[in-house]
């Protein structure tokens, strides 16, 4: 954990290697992005409260607990350096991948869907931890692939696999929303990275004629879902129920909203699962167009942030790193909000540090803090090669 | 390096694509938010409380029935229901257990419970035990702290204190059927009962009154949260009737010496109807709580059709009753004068029949008067000749017979007096002249009802004014108008009006009247009247050769009614009556008995309003003195 440990990684081949002291470190901190995610984490905590009738039971005190841990987490790993969390890349991937593994071993079965690792004090749900790691090799990978090397076939077969076996567990799970975002970080990682645009045709071409095979391998909640989605009201009580209910809430809270602790549909439970999946239908309920649009907002500014601390990061890694995590968290929000606001099926993401769920806290947290890890150690200069010998 | 440059160049270039495209999908997601909560939010305000408020309604109070003396009829108890909420009760069986001690329980009624609890939603009262009495009540108070989740409701039964009775005219409530079911939805809450027949089905909309509104807050799964507002109901509006409570507890139990028979009694200036009974009866109680099958079964298959209203819906041959009709058809058509006399050998050969009179040696000389007095059928072979069927059913219908009448209760059956379109239009055959013959004296086709007859009969004690019988004497409270349905005189000429009622006295009155036996022997309570047997068998040529079987030795349904019609007082008439005696036998003999005690009951309990004054009618006392 400190400067030490950094320049041992490196070995000490480049030019302009920085060694930073903690103090230097914390003085490097973003800070803009510390206090986004404490509003955000405080906002989390008041929907949990009214949640929960106007008591920190029985959401908001853990969640409160779990935040100001996972605050502590994304110090940690901020305060890591780039270098050895470049080092790690592939190792976290596979351990990640080792987890994903064990779910569907030893997984217990939740919402009808297998998910989870039962830590004891938290429910691991590996596949979270799987897009952040999917995140950090793919960024891994491309650093040490020049454009010239992007551009032929053969350099792509690794990435792929590297996405594409992850995504299939968890489609195995069956987890069809994970999966899409899965495909969706690693596209967004794969496109910045400077595959060119014809292949991407391809690949989309060839998934939309997957389509109709696809279908054949959803199950049937999967593809009443998605059935559903396009016409809610062929269903009103049964899945057609949350979206229904959903749209209705929002749609009563008006441009003001109802209060804090007001909104009727949550509390009268016309809401399903308010606590999570649905906590932004709540929020906009009791806090109207203004809440909804200034919870988008502060989202937009966060992964604004960690965009800008990509692009300005000296490494390609660190550049990869914090965009592909930035847009793993955009995908969260946006495929959060589109699906209670009824424009994409419910897929089941939660809205990140305001939904309530240990996995979703700590993804977020591992996220930002390696964000923070990139801009701390923006001006870290890595050769493209130097670690590609050491694997 | 270079190469790093540009690919970075390359990065920043597409980071700012993507970025771009993150900006555009927040804002499809902004535009979202505002089509939601701004442009349709008006509709989604309205969704939401559609979802949370929950409109209750609140049964009315049904109205009362009563008799035009203020008598209960129809009322409302209280009904006290043991109601039990699951959730509160926690150990539902052990509370039953508990309670079986206050409340001895039946097996099966503690099984229906536990069915009722498993079944529905735990925070749903379920009702364990109806009709509590107020001891019941006071005990299951008293340990109250044992039996958590039990608590007692109040609601409204309706009862017939005089069901017996009462229950034909009155009718009953019971459980609205899916047919009834016409979307007001006071119609759909438990429990609640509508007017099934009688008077409860006729003002079943006044009586019902409106319903009441509550509107509470639910949450999703319908647990009321809070009350938001609660608007109270317009009870049922009263129904007071004309009939006289002991008035018709009289004529029931007077009939009562009988198998089955009907009478009616009503006011001959108003057409108010003061006792319409028919035995035998039944205890509409019964249908209020859903009758069970033995007992409907029953009533059903009894073969003297307890649940007829014999009165208004039992159709029988008037027999010599419907003499009048004819008698004043004829004086009023000019075809025969009162004092021409006709002679009776005790039959008429008409074609190839011959028609026998009653009296098999005939009546000899009679003129109009002594032809009811002694109810000369052969008279009436040759009237009924002389003015033809057409307008001896015109007459009918006049006086109210073989027509529905405008009357205010559901029921009644409009009985026949055929003219010949009516054989054509339904048999197909043209009309016999021998037919009018036996039409005559109120035989053949010719069916009527008991208040067809009553009806009759004030129209011709009245001197000959419409009354209309009617049933019910206001709506709403004391203070509410009177029924009183206009009485426009029917245009018959009065003289003979008056040869007609002078001839229904000579019935009661003469030396040789049919029914002199049966004359009221109270000074000023006489009555006139008329006799009626009617057949319901043919008697054969061969029969009448060997002697007409007597009555007694005939099974019951092939003996003949026995009738009669009356009003009195003779002065200054004012109550009509008939009287139908099922297979009861000869008129003079079994009707006639039952009609003067019936009519003079009536005058001395002397139901009717005081329309006439006192001095009238004691100077109508005094000429009929005289």
């Amino acid at each position: 954990m400190s400067a030490g440990f950094d320049s041992a990684g490196v070995g000490g081949t480049l030019a302009n290697e920085q060694k930073l002291s903690l103090g230097d470190k914390l003085l490097r901190l973003n800070w803009l992005v510390a206090l986004l995610i404490c509003v955000l984490g405080a906002i989390g905590c008041a929907m949990l409260y009214s949640a929960g009738d106007g008591g920190w039971d029985p959401w908001a005190r853990r969640q409160l607990v779990r935040f100001a841990a996972g605050f502590v987490v994304m110090l940690v790993i901020a305060l890591i350096s780039i270098r050895v969390w470049m080092r790690l890349a592939y190792v976290i991937y596979f351990a990640s991948f080792a987890l994903l593994v064990a779910v569907e071993v030893m997984g217990q079965v939740g919402m009808g869907a297998q998910r989870w690792i039962n830590l004891g004090f938290m429910q691991l749900q590996p596949s979270e931890l799987m897009k952040v790691a999917t995140v950090l090799a793919l960024a891994r990978y491309f650093h040490g692939t020049s454009l010239e090397e992007i551009g032929r076939l053969t350099r792509l077969i690794l990435p792929l696999a590297l996405v594409l076996a992850p995504t299939a567990l968890v489609l195995q799970q069956p987890d069809l929303g994970t999966a899409l975002m899965l495909l969706m970080v690693a596209g967004a990682i794969f496109f910045v990275a400077g595959v060119r645009l014809w292949k991407f045709a391809i690949v989309i071409a060839g998934g939309l004629a997957a389509i109709p095979v696809a279908w054949q391998f959803l199950h049937g909640y999967q593809r009443e879902r998605i059935l559903t989605f396009l016409d809610p009201s062929r269903d009103p009580l049964g899945a057609g129920y949350h979206i229904t209910q959903s749209t209705i809430a929002l749609g009563s809270g008006g441009l003001f909203g109802r209060g804090f602790g007001q909104g009727t549909q949550s509390h009268l439970n016309f809401l399903p699962e308010r606590q999570t999946d649905f906590i932004f239908t709540m929020l906009a309920e009791e806090f109207g167009l203004i809440g909804g649009l200034t919870l988008i907002g502060l989202f937009g500014l966060l992964i604004a942030a960690g965009i800008i601390i990509g692009l300005r990061s000296y490494s390609q890694f660190g550049r990869l790193l914090a965009i592909g995590l930035a847009t793993n968290l955009f995908l969260y929000v946006f495929i959060n909000i589109a699906m209670v606001t009824g424009r994409i099926p419910v897929v089941g993401v939660p809205l990140p540090l305001i939904s309530y769920g240990g996995t979703a806290m700590l993804t977020v947290m591992v996220s930002v803090g390696l964000i923070l890890s990139v801009s701390i150690h923006r001006d870290q200069r890595i050769s493209r090669h130097t670690l590609d010998g050491e694997m | 390096m270079d190469r790093d440059t540009d690919r970075q160049r390359s990065l920043t270039r597409r980071t700012l694509v993507l970025g771009g495209l993150q900006v555009g999908l927040f804002g499809v997601l902004g535009a979202r938010l505002y089509e939601l909560q701004v442009t349709e939010a008006e509709r989604y305000a309205r969704l939401a409380d559609d979802n949370r408020i929950n409109v209750q309604l609140i049964a009315p109070s049904r109205g009362r029935i009563v008799d035009r003396f203020g008598q209960d009829l129809a009322v409302n108890d209280q009904d006290f229901r043991l109601l039990m909420v699951a959730e509160q009760a926690g150990d539902v069986e052990a509370v039953l257990d508990r309670l079986s001690a206050v409340l001895p329980l039946e097996d099966d009624e503690i099984e229906r419970v536990l069915r009722d609890v498993s079944s529905r939603r735990s925070f749903v009262p379920v009702t364990v035990r109806e009709n509590l009495s107020f001891r019941q009540v006071a005990e299951i108070e008293v340990n109250a702290p044992d039996l958590p989740g039990l608590s007692i409701d109040v609601g409204e039964l309706r009862r017939y204190p005089h069901a017996r009775l009462t229950t034909h005219v009155v009718g009953y409530v019971g459980a609205v059927s899916e047919e009834e079911l016409t979307g007001d939805p006071v119609l759909a809450l438990p429990g609640f009962r509508i007017g099934k027949s009688g008077v409860e089905r006729e003002h079943d909309l006044t009586l019902r009154g409106e319903a009441g509104a509550r509107q509470v807050e639910v949450n999703a799964i319908g647990r009321i949260i809070r009350e938001l507002s609660r608007e109270e109901g317009q009870p049922g509006e009263d129904v007071q009737l004309t009939l006289d409570l002991g008035l018709q507890q009289y004529v029931q139990e007077r009939l009562s010496t009988e198998i089955s028979a009907a009478a009616t009694v009503i006011d001959t200036e108003t057409g108010e109807i003061l006792a319409l009974a028919s035995h035998p009866g039944y205890d509409g109680n019964l249908f209020t709580n859903g009758i069970d099958h033995a007992n409907w079964q029953r009533l059903l298959n009894d073969p003297h059709t307890p649940l007829v209203n014999k009165a208004i819906a039992g159709q029988y041959a008037p027999g010599s009753t419907f003499k009048m009709v004819v008698a004043l058809a004829g004086l009023e058509d000019g075809v025969i004068d009162p004092t021409e006399r006709i002679f009776c050998p005790g039959h008429m050969d008409f074609g190839n029949h011959r028609f026998h009179c009653w009296r098999r040696g005939g009546h000899g000389s009679l003129a109009m008067i002594e032809s009811i007095a002694q109810s000369c059928d052969v008279y009436y072979y040759e009237l009924a000749r002389r003015v033809g069927m057409d307008r001896i059913s015109h007459f009918a219908n006049r006086l109210g017979l073989g027509i529905n009448l405008p009357l205010d209760m559901p029921g009644q059956r409009a009985g026949l007096v055929p003219t010949r379109a009516w054989k054509e239009a339904t048999r197909g055959e043209s009309w016999l002249q021998g037919e009018t013959l036996i039409a005559g004296i109120g035989q053949g086709y010719v069916l009527t009802t008991p208040l067809q007859l009553a009806v009759m009969t004030a129209r011709l004690a009245n001197g000959g004014r419409e009354v209309t019988p009617h049933l019910t004497l206001r709506v709403g409270g004391p203070d509410a108008p009177l029924v009183d349905p206009p009485a426009e005189p029917l245009g018959f000429a009065e003289e003979n009006m008056a040869v007609v009622r002078e001839a229904m006295i000579a019935v009661t009155s003469g030396r040789t009247g049919t029914a002199r036996r049966s004359q009221i022997d109270e000074p000023g309570f006489e009555m006139a009247g008329k006799t009626g047997t009617s057949q319901v068998r043919r008697i054969t040529a061969a029969e009448r050769a060997a002697g007409i079987t007597r009555n007694q030795d005939l099974p019951w349904a092939r003996r003949d009614h026995a009738l009669f019609v009356g009003y009195a007082p003779i002065a200054a008439p004012r109550y009509a009556c008939s009287v139908v005696v099922e297979h009861g036998g000869g008129g003079s003999a079994v009707a006639a008995p039952i009609a003067s005690d019936i009519l003079r009951e009536t005058q001395r309990r002397a139901p009717a309003r005081p329309l006439i004054q006192a001095s009238d009618l004691a100077d109508g006392l005094e000429g009929q003195d005289g």
